[in-house]
């Protein structure tokens, strides 16, 4: 019996290793980019072949590099309205699809899926003949027209998805307890889809963040966002600048994941 | 009793072209426990949202103390619902739940919390205010959704089937729980179920429903031992049905324990083609078809060898299910048809049982039998109307 014992125990200690290895390898796979890209923001070297010693001179060019500064400001400007303004649409739109009964709202949650499953190059063509049609100067109306309508659908179906694992009595126990249709949407269905409206947010200011395609279509020289301005800078080659950048905007979304986890977990404890 | 709290006068709905209730009328006291029992589909859930003004009625009135609230929506009616699911807010605490009602209407703060901790209190949930829903057993999440409910003192509770997600066991003990909150309370209960035991044990009246139609009102007893219709009958627990023809009438008068007095019969069984009298609370003519209802409690069974001297069914043994408390036989008759008997042990005889596909000797309690037209015998209740014209019947 005790070897028997000993030797499964053997067994499931090189099973556990092979899985530590297994799972090592892959966020190696994940990570190890990432992490090369950072290391290089701090590198001396220019061109990030061998490293040449601990310097922030890559982010003190970013700072004092105006052009680039000012696309971040732009790219963070369009981003945060464009994900605040399709969050409250796209909730008020989840709710109703939820909750009434209207013609063509079959249609209406088809047609978000066309929104959403397009490839953006389609919705970018789109976007550039109806500005031109209706005369509208591309710039930051034009943008931000634009972000709100790939974000909205991101939003409309995550809100919807967690409103349809509801309770479907919630909503008439709210009004059975002498909640008006206002203040059962505001004090039950807000409060209950918060998960998923800040995620929505989330997704909707990450997709605007860095959309490329579309935005270079809508999008007039007078108001440059990043994404457009790094692509333009690194077809020249890549610049440490582009690094730090990048380094910067990646503490920035890890931060930005970690608070919406803590506002989910705050609201899950109370 | 006490006087009408809530009416239906002829309220017709259709939901797109299929009619779930037509002229439907209905009458609730005030402080009766009221119970909507039916199978499902049958329309009891429907009449329950239109009190509480979740659905709309396409005609009718629906009076409160003698008021039309049709038009009043639920958020205006002083009356509140315990929900199947319970629905309570996830994202609030079992305190906060039990005050959204109170703090809706703008009660003050220091009323609420006195209110809440009141009504915790009657449920027994005082130590559980500050949880959420999620962390809570299904009776407790019960008993939560009950004292949100009361505590805003509706003038009625609506109840829709909120005891069928629990265990047998605690089932029985929220069943005694609801009678005492509704006797401390004097609110008026109007629970839905199709749990015919349920609602036996806990109404103070019974409707019976069936195809969006009434079919029967009145106290648990006289529904169970006088029921209308084979509907309602069969419905409320098991129950054999035998065919007969009246013979002639018996001069005997008969009165039964609670004083009613009932005409007796010679009536002719398509069974064996045999005569037998009968008690019937109903008028009965020559020629008349009739059926004679029989509880499986009210037969009798010996075995063939100690059959008494009297006319009595023969029949063979096909089934037999100890329950405890009584021994439940299955029993084929003669032409084929089957009786379920139901018979308590008792102490002359601790250990009878059956073989199966043993003849016995079957006979019924004389007098406990009820009788209806055989006319009335609307299985599916599809046409209530003939229950209340004996001309119909022939």
């Amino acid at each position: 019996m005790k070897t028997s014992d000993h030797s499964g125990y053997q067994g499931s200690a090189i099973k556990k290793l092979g899985s530590v290895l297994f799972i090592s390898a892959v966020l190696a796979y994940l990570y190890a980019p990432i992490a090369v890209l950072v290391v290089n923001s701090f590198n001396s070297s220019k061109y990030g072949h061998s490293w040449r010693g601990f310097t922030w001179k890559w982010y003190e060019k970013l700072l004092n590099n105006g052009n680039l500064m000012d696309a971040f400001w732009h790219s963070l400007t369009i981003g945060l309205l464009a994900a605040t303004l399709a969050t409250m649409l796209g909730t008020f739109m989840a709710y109703a699809l939820y909750r009434y009964k209207f013609a063509l709202k079959k249609a209406t949650s088809g047609l978000l899926f066309v929104v959403m499953m397009s490839p953006d190059i389609v919705l970018a063509i789109t976007f550039l003949v109806i500005f031109m049609a209706l005369g509208i100067h591309l710039g930051f109306w034009s943008l931000l027209i634009a972000h709100l309508t790939f974000c909205l659908p991101f939003v409309v179906i995550t809100v919807y998805a967690r409103l349809n694992g509801f309770d479907g009595n919630l909503i008439e126990a709210a009004r059975d307890l002498g909640a008006s249709e206002t203040r059962t949407f505001f004090s039950v269905v807000v409060p209950m889809s918060m998960p998923a409206i800040i995620s929505g947010w989330l997704l909707s200011f990450t997709l605007s963040l860095d959309d490329v395609i579309v935005s270079s279509f809508v999008t007039g020289p007078g108001y440059e966002i990043l994404p457009i301005r790094v692509f333009s800078m690194v077809r020249v080659g890549v610049s440490p600048e582009v690094n730090a950048l990048a380094t910067g905007l990646l503490i920035f979304s890890v931060a930005l994941v970690v608070l919406a986890q803590l506002i989910l977990k705050k609201g899950k404890s109370q | 009793m006490a006087e009408t709290l809530m009416k239906f006068r002829r309220v017709s709905l259709k939901f797109d072209t299929q009619e779930v209730l037509a002229g439907f009328n209905l009458e609730i006291k005030d402080g009766e426990f009221f119970t909507l029992l039916g199978p499902s589909g049958c329309g009891k859930t429907t009449v329950l949202r239109l009190i509480a003004g979740f659905e709309q009625a396409d005609e009718g009135e629906i009076l409160l103390d003698g008021k039309n609230i049709a038009d009043l929506p639920a958020e205006k009616r002083p009356i509140n619902t315990v929900f199947q699911s319970y629905a309570l807010f996830p994202h609030l605490t079992v305190a906060e739940n039990v005050a959204f009602g109170l703090k809706m209407s703008g009660t003050e703060k220091s009323d609420i919390r006195q209110r809440v901790h009141e009504a915790l209190d009657m449920v027994q949930l005082a130590e559980f205010a500050n949880r959420k829903p999620s962390q809570l057993s299904g009776g407790q999440k019960q008993r939560v959704a009950i004292a949100r409910a009361v505590v805003n003192r509706p003038r009625l509770l609506l109840l829709d089937e909120s005891l069928s997600a629990l265990d047998y066991k605690l089932r029985q003990q929220m069943q005694i729980e609801l009678k005492r909150i509704q006797r401390k309370l004097g609110i008026t209960f109007v629970y839905v179920t199709h749990d015919q035991e349920e609602a036996l044990s806990m109404s103070d009246r019974i409707l019976v429903m069936n195809h969006g139609q009434a079919q029967q009102v009145g106290a648990p007893r006289d529904i169970y031992e006088s029921p209308v219709n084979e509907f309602v009958a069969r419905f409320i627990g098991e129950i054999n049905v035998f065919d007969a023809i009246v013979e002639q009438p018996l001069s005997e008068v008969r009165s039964d324990t609670r004083n009613n007095q009932s005409l007796r019969y010679q009536v002719r069984f398509a069974l064996n083609d045999c005569l037998r009298e009968i008690t019937s609370d109903i008028t009965l003519n020559v020629g008349d078809k009739i059926k004679v209802l029989l509880r499986p409690e009210d037969l009798r069974v010996e075995y063939l060898e100690d059959a008494p001297e009297r006319p009595g069914f023969v029949g063979e043994v096909l089934e037999r299910n100890y329950k405890g408390k009584t021994l439940d036989s299955l029993i084929q008759l003669a032409n084929g048809q089957t009786i379920l008997t139901s018979e308590f042990f008792n102490e002359d005889d601790p250990d009878f049982d059956y073989q199966i596909n043993q003849k016995v000797w079957i006979d019924w309690v004389h007098g406990w039998e009820h009788v209806i037209k055989a006319s009335d015998m609307q299985a599916d209740g599809t046409d209530a109307d003939l229950i209340n014209s004996p001309e119909v019947a022939g």
